[in-house]
């Protein structure tokens, strides 16, 4: 089985290189664009029964180790 | 003055420790380095200091892998039984992954590393760390992170001030506060509530000669042995 975790800066966390690259897409002419944020994804092959399980099995993982749940919010999506 | 042994970690990537051996014995304490493997620390340890460096490359995030090495179980148990740690850069980064210091240490907000000598502002010394330090002391102590950014929510903030557990706070040459990397108000170091564990991002062990460039790292280091 396969999780993807998405990990990003809490809302209200200032995301230095968000909001760097909203400012370079600025200079380069691309408009519009009205914030950026930028996280990590961790994709984990992981054994379990079933979806129920793993993404169980993925919450306490990141919990424990794969976000810093002071500073950031995850997603955990099993496929 | 009581002779102390400190006990000074090493992980790998860490890469401050031979330098904090060097500020140790200068005051003329003894030293133990002891590697991450083990699950002990050495009988009679006095003060465990947590030197910096790059622990396991700073992968995921600085200090989140650190943090689950074996010997940290016993530095936890040292800690709660009110034994006096001290995390230095990466040391303060472990620390409050572990969750032994509040809030968290963000890449800087220019998103450089920044390596430079720094003044920093002694906030409040009545604790075991900077007891030798008056308070609005103005330090010269290096300062060399990427990951030194301080964040806590506005309520953990109020609790850091109220309970005089804020250590230390970037400033200038005349001590009024300064941005360095994007810490909440200037944040430097910080304490626990029960005053025994201590972190800071500048390095006092890369300031005891003044051939170096400054000796403030003497009057803090030697706050321990006083108490």
């Amino acid at each position: 089985m396969k999780a993807v975790i998405n990990i990003y800066l809490k809302e209200g966390v200032l995301d230095p290189q968000g909001k760097a690259t909203h400012h370079a897409l600025g200079s380069l002419g691309f408009n519009g664009v009205s914030d950026v944020r930028i996280g990590k994804q961790i994709v984990l092959q992981l054994d379990a029964k079933g979806k129920t399980e793993a993404e169980e099995k993925v919450r306490e993982m990141t919990e424990t180790l794969l976000a810093n749940t002071v500073i950031e919010d995850y997603t955990i999506e099993i496929l | 003055m009581k002779k102390l042994l400190v006990s000074i970690l090493q992980f790998p990537g860490t890469n401050c420790e031979y330098d904090t051996v060097y500020a140790v014995e200068k005051l003329g304490h003894d030293t133990r380095v002891v590697w991450h493997k083990e699950n002990k620390l050495p009988v009679n340890t006095d003060l465990v200091i947590i030197p910096g460096g790059f622990s396991y490359g700073d992968y995921l995030r600085s200090g989140s892998i650190a943090r689950f090495s074996p010997i940290m179980n016993a530095i936890k148990e040292y800690a709660a039984s009110g034994g006096r740690v001290l995390g230095i850069c990466n040391g303060f980064q472990i620390l409050t992954e572990m969750g032994l210091l509040p809030g968290a240490l963000k890449r800087n907000n220019n998103l450089h590393f920044v390596s430079k000598k720094q003044t920093i502002k002694v906030i409040n010394n009545d604790n075991a760390f900077l007891n030798q330090c008056k308070k609005g002391d103005i330090l010269n102590i290096p300062v060399a992170h990427a990951d030194g950014n301080y964040y806590i929510d506005d309520w953990g903030y109020e609790e850091l001030v109220k309970n005089g557990q804020i250590l230390l706070r970037y400033c200038d040459n005349n001590g009024e506060s300064k941005v360095l990397n994007g810490s909440v108000q200037q944040i430097a170091g910080i304490c626990n509530s029960e005053k025994n564990i201590f972190g800071l991002m500048p390095h006092p062990e890369r300031a005891m000669e003044l051939i170096l460039g400054s000796e403030d790292g003497i009057r803090m280091l030697k706050g321990f042995q006083n108490r």
